[in-house]
């Protein structure tokens, strides 16, 4: 059983027991644009909670994201290198960015849940 | 992000309610509330332009009628030649010419658009340098000329390969115009001012209406299937892939038209040894530059991998080591190449196509190439 969280700067996290993977929401790609490029983070880099894990480029410019949780890169979509343009598709489902390896469950708290997030679009 | 205050006090264009019924994204841009793009988005829009037809509003941009007192167009072409560097006495009546005011420096103070209208000369110019060009026009030729901004008129720009039979269905002389032919036609029953030539690197036209009438012609022209809006999103990214400079970035007060490769525009009458040389501001460095080459130059950049090397990044000769050589003063990524595209200032040792140069991006350098511009083949119809 997956549960869905989601960060103020528009990312999502599906959680899976102690892995969590992470990609940026359905909102935000489509205040992004046309998304040209993603750069990935190397699978096995430590990332902090709230540092730039992650570039997606859209025809009009560059956004960062940032890791939301705190934890090991695990893996990462080779899929947005060759076909950036599934982040527009498909952003909640195939576009996932990288998994993580969770260091601290308490971060989760923090998070927001779909209504939550909903509002915060809103 | 800007305040109430902010936003307010931006000014609009006569097609705003038509940007907003059509739901174009507002932004900020040089004073004004612009679309950056419809629902369509930056990709299509550009596309779109080149496959087909593209709407856009350019009426930001400053025009300004340069009227001679003697009545005769030559004593405004030879006055409006002591601020720029071109020949704007052999411009023939119907024509348009791209020109620069330039600053005591050599610098570029702002781009324009020259068309001879017969009895009167007829400027185009950016929207940011529109107050300060007036300005300048004015304490400068007042003693020939009068300065008259035309601030109750819309500019459209209708671009791309449709462009032509469009416009022509309004316009039964538009398909005998040839690129920078200009003047006053009628359009759908209207008195416009239009140019065969634009922005994008396509074949194109921009048309100069009454604010009154802008939005009943901009209507008329969308109602054609061709043609979609386009947003500022893809005017950059259209003129980027067509090598053009953008005002403000690619040239400035710092840059001679001679270090920004703008060598073409300047006519040989007025380099060393015309018949009108010099004689304009920043005359000794420009032809200098001419004489004796500059040391640095603009030039085209194309990247191996798909990152984008962005306006500002920094340009090394050498994949890890030295000091910055250069650096990018426009770039993205061009739709119709499908790969990233740039352009920016190099040594002119370091100027030659197929140069291998390195632009820092997040940490990283990136290997780039020096190449030909346009990026995109351009479809003036000449």
């Amino acid at each position: 059983m997956t549960t869905t969280l989601y960060t103020s700067d528009h990312e999502w996290l599906a959680i899976d027991g102690d892995v969590a993977t992470v990609g940026i929401t359905d909102y935000a790609q489509s205040q992004l644009g046309d998304v040209v490029f993603v750069e990935l983070p190397k699978v096995g880099r430590t990332l902090k909670k709230t540092e730039a894990a992650a570039v997606v480029e859209s025809v009009k410019a560059a956004s960062d994201v940032y890791a939301p949780i705190s934890g090991e890169v695990l893996e990462v979509n080779d899929a947005l290198g060759g076909e950036p343009a599934l982040v527009n598709s498909d952003a909640q489902g195939k576009a996932w960015f990288f998994k993580i390896k969770i260091a601290d469950k308490s971060e989760l708290g923090g998070l927001m849940d779909e209504a939550a997030y909903k509002a915060h679009t809103a | 992000m800007l305040s109430r205050d902010d936003q307010d006090s931006l000014k609009t264009t006569p097609l705003h309610g038509l940007h907003v019924s059509l739901g174009g994204k507002m932004v900020p841009f040089a004073g004004y509330d612009m679309p950056v793009q419809y629902p369509a988005g930056v990709l299509k829009e550009h596309l779109h332009t080149r496959s087909q037809a593209g709407l856009f509003d350019v009426s930001h941009m400053g025009q300004i009628r340069v009227l001679p007192k003697s009545g005769k167009v030559e004593d405004a072409a030879r006055a409006l030649e002591r601020l720029v560097p071109q020949d704007i006495v052999a411009v023939a009546p119907g024509r348009q010419r791209y020109a620069q005011f330039t600053n005591a420096d050599g610098g570029i103070l702002d781009d324009l658009m020259v068309a001879n209208f017969g009895d009167h000369l007829f400027l185009v110019v950016n929207a940011a340098c529109k107050a300060e060009d007036e300005a300048h026009l004015r304490a400068n030729l007042s003693d020939d000329c009068i300065i008259d901004s035309l601030t109750e008129r819309a500019l459209i720009a209708l671009q791309g390969p449709k462009a032509e039979s469009v416009l022509a269905k309004l316009c039964a002389e538009a398909p005998a115009m040839k690129f920078m032919d200009a003047g006053p036609r009628e359009i759908a029953g209207i008195d416009c001012f239009v140019s065969r030539s634009g922005y994008t690197g396509e074949d194109g036209f921009e048309i100069s209406v009454p604010a009154g009438d802008a939005e009943r012609l901009a209507k008329t022209l969308l109602d054609n299937t061709d043609v979609l809006p386009i947003g500022l999103g893809a005017r950059d990214s259209l003129r980027l892939e067509a090598g053009l400079c953008l005002y403000g970035h690619d040239i400035d007060t710092a840059t001679t038209p001679v270090e920004a490769a703008l060598e073409w525009s300047v006519q040989k009458s007025r380099r060393t040894g015309g018949a009108r040389a010099g004689g304009f501001p920043g005359a000794e460095k420009i032809l200098t530059h001419f004489d004796q080459g500059a040391s640095r130059r603009r030039v085209g950049l194309r990247t191996e991998g798909r990152a984008p090397v962005r306006e500002g990044a920094l340009l090394f000769a050498d994949s890890a080591a030295g000091e910055p050589v250069g650096k990018v003063t426009s770039g993205g990524f061009g739709p119709s190449l499908n790969a990233p595209v740039a352009m920016g200032y190099v040594p002119t040792s370091q100027s030659a196509l197929g140069t291998k140069l390195f632009a820092e991006v997040r940490g990283q350098r990136l290997p780039l190439t020096v190449a030909a511009m346009p990026f995109v083949k351009n479809t003036y119809k000449r």
